[in-house]
Formats: structure tokens, sequence, C-alpha cells
């Protein structure tokens, strides 16, 4: 059923929206294209392979060109980067509140979100090439997280509450110069352009910042996912799992940098998306428990799911797009409140 | 012999030491009670065996190799650990959690298979808690937490059991029933190491007993010469008697100590000294 939730609103999210599509011509539109693109493909390397000319007849197109546009080239990468963005943050989100023992936990703890804001803001100031944008809030969210496992270290452990306590000073420090960068903006031009970006958006991801965030978000993700049942092992506290056989020093070392990567890679796409990694998996601890070998695929589902619902909305509510940021609260809180209020979560 | 500790000293900054000259052996079966006061170093060398702690100086060796050439998991296979405390954040099943035990026989990327189950299932029926198994840890007493605890330590199949004051925070019940376990558990053939409050447990179920006073072992060897009020005044600065106690078929030890909010006149010594025939 949860495996299913996905798929639905995927095709939901690519024929809803200001451009109404019919769901069937949808349908044929998505199967049609994809295999013109496939046979596209083949017959474009064929020759490559075996010297000879290949010419495989392409399927008719039986839609408007414009149909196809939005599909593929407008709501398609939107959709997936919300799916991306959207499980990636949850997964971290979980495997870090595992890692930390601490269910208040988010992604950003170690200062991921504090350093790509940062980054983001300096390239809108510097440039306002929007590659030049998502590089370096990517490349600062990471440096943010290397000052902090730095720091860190002058202790000659990785006790988690180091870690965190160094995350709050990175945080705070990339805090400070992002509110310095934001008083030098210019308030009708840079400005405007900062305080956007930090509510977040998936209004402006094509294709190729697809093609460019999968990979590592993809790969991080299924790390997260080979470790699962070890993440059970972290969260019942550093010394008895190593009195449990487990390398604690080493998965520390393999969460933090897989949360990294997915974190930086979704916040360099889609600004800063509060909410999704602090709540989704609380969702699902209140579906499957707290064991991390379900958690973490659930979590990954939900937060897909999440994310694409409240980008539907976003997109479609108003006239003008609402920050996704905004939305993820707005949406999320009530319902968070409500499931609290259903469904004991077992904390005592 | 499962455990060798050779002239093992400790310190955490290189200058004072928390222990020093520490040595006692222990073969499979027998348990060994660890004795002192607070802050004596009884769980700082228990972290040293298990290597969690670098000894700075001697020598700690498992069925005859140092566990400071050990893996993790080498050592998680020789070693079942029971913690002082636990204190769960993540509200886990006791299944979840004494499957936990069987991390030393399972790769890094793999989750626990079938076989790891009923291991599990083995160590809740040798324990004799089958009936907690699908129930929350967060939401069961202290007593059965702590046999969960045990459960999952023999999910590790380990030869030996280190127990940190495993009766502490528990009832008088519990307490017996957990001192009962262990002494099973031995008589099957696993070495016990615990440290313990009670001096009683040494006449119980111990084969041996160390007293750890200031950094140093001041007895180590049989229960009834090492529990003495001598070697009780040197470890907790207060005056004992140890008697035989026949309904209970063994010593124990009581404090004397002079009452006295009982009758006002603060003489219950009296009393006291003659009903423990003094």
């Amino acid at each position: 059923m949860l495996y299913l939730l996905p798929v639905l609103l995927v095709f939901f999210s690519l024929f809803f929206g200001r451009y109404m599509l019919d769901p069937v011509s949808t349908l044929g539109i998505l199967i049609v294209g994809s295999a013109n693109a496939v046979l596209e493909a083949i017959s474009g390397t064929l020759p490559l392979l075996t010297g000879q000319p290949c010419d495989l007849p392409m399927l008719e197109q039986t839609w408007e060109s414009v149909e196809s546009t939005v599909i593929f080239q407008i709501r398609l990468p939107r959709v997936l980067g919300a799916l991306l963005v959207g499980g990636g943050l949850s997964v971290a989100g979980a495997s870090f509140q595992g890692l930390f023992k601490n269910p208040l936990v988010s992604p950003d703890i170690l200062g991921v979100s504090s350093g790509a804001g940062f980054g983001a803001a300096l390239a809108i100031l510097l440039s306002g090439n929007p590659l030049m944008i998502q590089l370096s809030a990517f490349c600062f969210g990471i440096i943010a997280v290397v000052a902090t496992y730095s720091i860190s270290r002058v202790y000659k452990t990785t006790s988690t509450l180091v870690l965190v306590l160094s995350g709050i000073v990175v945080g705070a420090l990339f805090s400070a110069f992002l509110s310095l960068l934001k008083y030098l903006a210019d308030p009708y031009d840079t400005l405007p352009a900062i305080v956007f970006w930090l509510m977040g958006s998936l209004s402006a991801v094509s294709n190729d910042d697809i093609i460019a965030v999968a990979p590592p978000i993809l790969i991080a993700g299924f790390c997260l996912y080979a470790i699962r049942w070890r993440i059970n092992l972290l969260s019942v506290g550093e010394e008895e799992a190593r009195a449990l056989g487990v390398d604690t020093e080493r998965m520390t070392g393999v969460i933090i940098v897989a949360a990294t990567v997915i974190t930086a890679s979704a916040v360099c796409i889609s600004g800063i998306i509060g909410w999704v990694g602090l709540v989704v998996p609380h969702v699902g601890r209140m579906f499957v428990g707290p064991d991390f070998r379900r958690l973490i695929p659930t979590s990954a589902l939900l937060g897909a799911s999440f994310l694409l619902v409240v980008d539907d909305i976003s997109r479609t509510l108003t006239a003008t797009e609402i920050p996704l940021g905004v939305l993820t609260a707005l949406i999320g809180a009530p319902f968070f409140a409500y499931l609290l209020t259903k469904k004991k979560v077992g904390w005592t | 012999m499962i455990l060798e500790v050779d002239n093992a000293s400790f310190s955490y900054d290189g200058i004072t030491r928390q222990f020093d000259g520490i040595t006692f052996s222990l073969r499979e079966g027998e348990v060994l009670s660890l004795l002192g006061r607070n802050g004596t170093g009884k769980s700082t060398l228990i972290k040293c065996i298990m290597n969690l702690l670098r000894l700075q100086n001697g020598r700690v060796s498992l069925n005859g190799q140092d566990v400071a050439g050990m893996r993790p998991e080498e050592i998680a296979r020789q070693i079942g650990y029971v913690p002082q405390v636990h204190n769960t954040v993540f509200p886990f099943t006791a299944l979840d959690f004494v499957l936990m035990g069987r991390a030393p026989h399972i790769a890094t990327f793999a989750v626990p298979k079938e076989e790891d189950y009923a291991k599990a299932d083995e160590a809740f029926s040798r324990i004799g808690i089958t009936h907690l198994r699908e129930k929350s840890i967060a939401e069961i007493s202290g007593g059965e937490s702590q046999m969960v605890m045990i459960a999952r330590a023999l999910a590790q199949e380990p030869a030996m059991l280190i127990l940190d004051e495993p009766t502490s925070h528990l009832d008088f019940g519990n307490q017996m029933r957990v001192i009962t376990t262990i002494d099973r558990l031995a008589a099957g053939g696993i070495a016990v190491l615990m440290s313990t409050h009670f001096p009683d447990h040494g006449f119980m179920i111990s084969h041996s007993v160390a007293v750890l006073q200031g950094g140093r072992m001041i007895a180590y060897g049989r229960a009834e010469d090492v529990i003495t009020r001598e070697n009780l005044l040197t470890a907790y600065g207060i005056d004992v008697c140890v008697r035989y106690i026949e309904e209970a078929g063994r010593r124990v030890c009581i404090p004397l100590h002079t009452c006295s909010c009982r009758d006002g006149k603060g003489d219950a010594r009296a009393p006291l000294r003659q009903s423990i025939g003094e």
C-alpha cells in the first residue's frame, strides 16, 4: 500500500496543475514518450557498437507538443525533484535521529543548511548564475559539516554530544555570515532573491538538475539503507554498540557522510526545506515502529509522497507559487498535531 | 583459562592511575565478583577488559589472545556485556533488542536472518522471559529490562558474561531473580565477571572475589577468605560482621550500626548484637 502511494501521486501530479491534462492522455504521453526516448537512444548507440546503421521506427505522436513539453520539461523534473528531496531529507533525518540517539534531531544538526544558505547567498550576491548558486550552496554545505567534524575531533573522539555542540557553533557562525550578506545585499534585487531561496522552492528544477543530484542522493540513500540495522545498534548508545562489536567510529563516519551528501544535494536544488527531515521519521515511527530496518524505507516513501503533495499544492493553490518551506510547516504541523493526538508514539 | 588480566593499570590523563597492578583470571563456569567502593575503578576495569578503553600497562587476554589486537566483533563474540543502566530513546521491542546481540555474527551490510531470530528466541527461553518478546522495552519494568539485557548478551553466544552492578536498580525480589539467573548460566559453563555492591553476592554465587580499594586490589581469592571484617573495613570504611546462617546455608555480611533514631537513647547496638549472637 505504502509502496503504491508515491507511484499514484507521481501520476496524479503529472496531469494535475494550472495546465490541466486528461489522465488517460497523460499516461499515453508518458508511455509513448518514454518508449520513443528509449528507441531513439538505441538507434543512436547501436550503430556505434555494431558499425551498422540502424533506423528504428518511432511511435506516432498523437498529442500537441505543448502537452509533452509540460510533462517532460516542466512537471516531470519537478515531480522527481520533490521525490528525491523529500525522500532524501527524511532518510537523512531518520539516520541522524538514530545516530544522535535523539528524536529531535533534523538533517541540518551539523550545520549543512546554514552553510548551504550562506553559500547560496554569496553566489547570489557575486554572480546570480543559477548553476553557481547550486554549486556554491552544495560546497558550503559540505564545508560546514567538515568544519563541525574537525572541531569535534579536537576531543579525539567522535562523541555525538561534542559533534552536536560543534554543529551548533558552526551553524551559528554561518547564520551570522548569512545575516551579514543579507544586510549588504541590494534590498530591491539580491535581497529578495536570497530570501526566496531560503524559503525553498522546486519551481526552477530542470532535467539537468535532476541528472546532477539524483546519483549522489540515490547512492548515499542506498548506503544508509544498507546499514539500516546497524543504526538500530548505534541508537542504543556508543558504548553498548561497541560492546556489541560495532565499529562505531566508522559507522558514525558513514552516516555523517551519507546524510550530508543527501542534504547538501537536496538543498542545492530546492533551497532550505525544513520540517520534512524532522517530522517524517516520526510519522514513519507511528506506522512501523522504531526499528530502522523498516523505518528507513518507510521514511523515504512517506517523505517523497509528502513533499510531492505539498509541492502540488504550492504550485496550484494560488496564482503565484507559495514557497515550499512555508507550506511544509503550514500543512505538516497540523497534520502532525493530529497524528500526535490520534496515535501513541510510545515515548516515555 | 577464558580471561586473564595481568598487571593491568589504567589512567585517563597519564598522571593519576585509576587502578594499578591488577591481576586475576577466570575459567569457564566460574563467577568472579568485583567489590569496592564507588569510583574505585570497577567500571573502568570492565571497560578495559572489553578494550573500550586501552590499558596503560599490562595485558588482558581472552582465550590466550591479547584484546588490544582484537577487532570489536571478535571481542563481542567472546564477551557479552550487560551495562549498569540502559536509557532507551527509541521504544524497540524486546525482540529487536535481543536481536542486537547477534551483531558480532552478522556482516556489516546484512540484517538478521532466520537463524538469528532462532538464536534470539533461544536466549529468551533460556532466561525464561519469552512472554516479553513482543513488548516494548520502554514499557517493561526495571527487573524485566535487566533480564532482556542479559538475554541480549546471551544472544551473542559468548564464552563469558560481564555484568556491571546487575542488581543495583532492582527491588528485593528481582535482585534474587537476577542472581539466580546468573548462577544458572554459570552452571551451564559460562564464565561470569560481575561488579557488585553487595558482599553477600560473593557468598551466594562467586567462586572468587576481588576487592578493589584506591586503585589497588587489596584482596583476591575464595569468598570465605576475602570477605572478612578487616577487608570490608578497608574497602568501605564501615564495620561489619560476617556470620554463617544455617537457614541460608552460607555466610552473610551485616553492617554494624548504632541506631539512634529507634529508641532515642542511641543504644540500639545491644539488641542488635544479641540478635546476631555477638
